[in-house]
């Protein structure tokens, strides 16, 4: 045993040559391929991607064709109205991958399991940086692309651009992903080296609530709805100079819609592509400044300390007698997943976020025009109750993927705890479905209530109203469970980045589908009584065989809608194997 | 009572156990060996219900845990080999909450968590959240997490992970106090020095199979070999590497 000493010199002598950005990235890039490849299911996943992604794709295709078509074809105030709303949708992104970055740059930087090994090697920080940016660009941003992917195909096949313009959309996308990422990576930098430790985590969470807030407000301010009410200016003349000047000379966005849109026209701008790539690039670099200055002390102070402490004793005794009745199991299951919502400040600030939107949105509601001419106030406000629907049942599926979705995740490597206790698979099912439910159904019926309240809707219509958004509910949260059971991500070290996994994007798509069919179905069985609305028609009450037939599909619907994807998640749970 | 009847995994081509038979009797404290890789993990789990077999079953105090689950796991206590355990509860939720998911509440409960946290020296952390733990805490608690329900069958993987000589000695005392009081105790582990002086009988398991299974004499005689020692029998039978191959892997 003599000459089993080992010789750590010639051990260090072997690593002559660092890392680079390629090599850092290729594990990631490597699981990535085995995830895809892996499983006994995959065709059946593969399969579900490909035609809810082709739907979605479709869907959102057609109404972005139809939209510019129609905007095409109005003289002078169209085309402009289209190349707005491009801007308009480009600032929106923005704002929405400068959060994404936020929170995946946390992630990347510096919660990653692998840090720890990356950090240990002699790997130079320039590379690391390089591959740390590029993981949280692609993760934050792939959504994005897929959501802006048809609209822009659409905006092609409409102007007739030809494979120059995707040329230039690709030209144009790429540093207008870029500036997000570096900037959001350089703010959560800094925020980990001002607030102590594992705060920073929570203090995040804040910091992308109030980002969340003041977008929500920005856009408030810029008020979009005027775009389509020419009325309100002084002239035609005033109207198109608001439509031809740019709205936000300063952002990214509004040079990436400089370029896209006089690619469409045929004529491109390159101080807009100099302005864009000049500034990626710069804002690069001085991201690796900071990061060369802040990184070592920055990941030192994440990895200090933890929270300990709790308060609000009496608050938990309270809810636990409260849940009596549900039987041990459940109760414990609940209080378990309210606890650990309540107390990850990732988890529950996200609730101040939804407050902002109820706010804007009733506001909205209460703004709206309908009654500004009386003869069509009638059809309008009949209307107006659907759109409401539609949009209610996009704010709940929104709300949904960002709380129910992710509940079977979020049980992750303690998943073991539950399949090796006695614990039924349908409880453990039921009680995260209901965990869901409730809130959900509180926040629909509330929701529904004021703003119908405010419209001034017959009683028939208020019931329909009611019944259809609960129904909703109860089968939009059922989607949310199970395709979170079905695509979950066990090894998320975020739980803000799970909605914006793969799973997440087809929940969305699924449950805005089912809104769809309900909304089609109750616009077919009230035609009668919407047409009535129509200026020159006699108005009139919706009659009770209208409001049954509607009601009936509904709950049709809605049950199918619910009893499917609640089944599939028991199943699965059941035979799920870690 | 633990009883494995021509057990078998498949992971696609690759078995990962192979038709084991076993059987640990009331008052025994048994040990899996054998090297990484050899297939106790996922043994454990199957007996645990987080994997299902794709052939024979596992019969704990009679119960088959894929036919009737509850009733077996009613009896059990698991303590996997990389235990997660929710951040966000404090150490006496997180043992209320495991006591739930076993149908008990109540004072006695309550006694029981208190007991716990004192064996373990865990009293003064019962209300800190388990994100503030340190790694040997978090293993104390889950060692807790699996007794606090009374089980007559433990099993465990790795159970001196993280543990400091003096949790490790505690826990020692406690599994032979376990099996004293009519307990069964499944235990995985990599030292064989406590699986030397601890174990009843023990079974060691190579490329998913049971290469050897009885008192440390016995696995005397299926190795063929006079050593003392359980490591040069452990060795003998999972095949050991040699010195010389060792120098070359270190560039001696």
């Amino acid at each position: 045993m003599s000459d089993r000493s080992v010789d750590i010199a010639s051990l260090a002598g072997v690593a002559s040559s660092r890392a680079g950005v390629r090599t850092l990235l290729r594990p990631k890039l490597l699981s990535a391929v085995h995830r895809a490849r892996a499983g006994k299911s995959s065709l059946e996943r593969g399969l579900t991607l490909a035609l809810t992604g082709a739907g979605g794709f479709s869907f959102l295709y057609y109404i972005s064709f139809r939209l510019l078509r129609a905007l095409r074809e109005v003289p002078e105030v169209g085309p402009l109205l289209a190349t707005k709303l491009l801007g308009l949708g480009l600032l929106l992104f923005l704002g929405i991958l400068l959060l994404s970055n936020l929170i995946a740059a946390l992630s990347s930087f510096f919660l990653a399991k692998d840090l720890p090994t990356v950090i240990a090697s002699p790997a130079d920080w320039l590379p690391v940086y390089g591959a740390r940016l590029t993981e949280t660009l692609l993760s934050s941003s792939w959504m994005v692309l897929l959501m802006l992917a048809p609209v822009l195909v659409a905006y092609e096949r409409v102007y007739d651009a030809g494979l120059l313009f995707y040329a230039m959309a690709l030209v144009t996308l790429l540093p207008f992903l870029v500036i997000p990422a570096s900037v959001g990576a350089a703010i959560t930098l800094v925020l980990v080296n001002v607030f102590p430790a594992r705060r920073t985590r929570d203090l995040l969470g804040l910091v992308s609530v109030a980002a969340a807030a003041l977008l929500v407000l920005a856009i408030r301010i810029l008020r979009p709805e005027r775009l389509v009410n020419p009325e309100g200016f002084r002239n035609l003349v005033d109207f198109l100079e608001v439509l031809r000047g740019p709205s936000s000379p300063w952002l990214p966005s509004e040079w990436a819609a400089e370029l896209l849109t006089g690619s469409l026209e045929g004529g491109v701008d390159p101080f807009w592509l100099f302005l864009l790539w000049s500034t990626a690039a710069a804002l690069i670099v001085l991201g690796a400044i900071v990061h060369r200055g802040l990184y070592p002390r920055g990941y030192t102070r994440a990895q200090e300390g933890a929270e300990s402490g709790t308060r609000a004793g009496r608050l938990w005794d309270l809810l636990s007698s409260a849940l009596q009745p549900l039987g041990l199991q459940r109760r414990q299951l609940i209080l378990k997943d309210t606890r650990v919502f309540f107390r990850d400040a990732t988890q529950w600030s996200q609730l101040l976020v939804l407050g902002v939107l109820l706010v804007v949105y009733v506001y909205n509601i209460q703004v709206l025009p309908v009654r500004t001419s009386e003869a069509l106030s009638r059809f309008l406000v009949s209307m107006v109750i659907f759109l409401n629907l539609a949009l209610a049942g996009f704010v709940l599926a929104a709300v949904a993927a960002r709380f129910v979705f992710p509940s079977f995740s979020l049980e992750g490597g303690t998943l073991w705890l539950l399949r090796s206790s006695p614990l039924r698979p349908e409880a453990l099912v039921w009680s995260k479905y209901w965990s869901g439910a409730i809130p959900l159904l509180g926040l629909a019926a509330t929701l529904t209530l004021v703003t119908n309240a405010i419209l001034d809707v017959e009683g028939g219509l208020r019931a329909l109203a009611l019944l259809t958004i609960g129904t909703l509910t109860l089968a939009i949260v059922a989607q949310a469970l199970a395709w979170g059971i079905a695509f979950p991500k066990f090894d998320t070290e975020n739980a803000a980045q799970i909605p914006t996994s793969l799973g997440g994007l087809l929940f969305m798509l699924g449950s805005l589908g089912t809104l769809g069919a309900v909304l089609i179905a109750q616009f077919w069985s009230l035609r009668e009584y919407l047409r009535s609305g129509l200026p020159g028609r006699v108005p009139r009450a919706p009659t009770v065989g209208e409001v049954s037939v509607a009601l009936s599909l509904t709950l049709l619907l809605c049950a199918v809608g619910t009893v499917v994807p609640y089944l599939y998640a028991r199943r699965r749970v059941a035979n799920l194997e870690d | 009572m633990i009883r494995l009847e021509a057990l078998t995994k498949r992971y696609g081509d690759f078995t990962a156990v192979q038709s084991i038979d076993l059987e640990i009797p009331v008052g025994t404290l048994y040990g899996l060996l054998g090297p990484n890789g050899a297939g106790k993990t996922t043994t454990l789990r199957m007996i645990a219900g987080i994997l299902q077999p794709d052939g024979g079953r596992v019969l704990i105090d009679g119960h088959d845990v894929v036919t009737d689950p509850y009733q077996a796991k009613q009896s059990l206590g698991f303590i996997p080999d990389r235990p997660f355990v929710y951040e966000k509860l404090t150490g006496a939720e997180l043992l209320r909450f495991v006591a739930g998911l076993y149908g008990q509440e109540g004072p006695e409960v309550e006694s029981r968590i208190d007991e716990l946290l004192n064996l373990w020296d865990l009293q003064r952390w019962r209300d800190e959240l388990v994100e503030s733990y340190s790694h040997g805490m978090r293993q104390k608690l889950i060692i807790s997490s699996a007794l606090v329900h009374r089980p007559r069958v433990l099993v465990i993987d790795e159970p001196m992970v993280g543990l400091d000589p003096r949790a490790a000695r505690l826990l020692k005392d406690l599994l032979r106090t376990f099996v004293s009081r009519g307990g069964t105790a499944l235990v995985s582990t990599h030292t064989l020095e406590f699986a030397e002086v601890l174990c009843d009988r023990m079974a060691v398991i190579h490329q998913g199979r049971i290469a050897a299974e009885g008192t440390i004499k016995d696995l005397r005689v299926t190795a063929s070999t006079a050593a003392g020692r359980l490591e040069a029998i452990f060795l003998k039978l999972t095949g050991g590497v040699e010195e010389r191959e060792l120098a070359a892997v270190l560039g001696g």
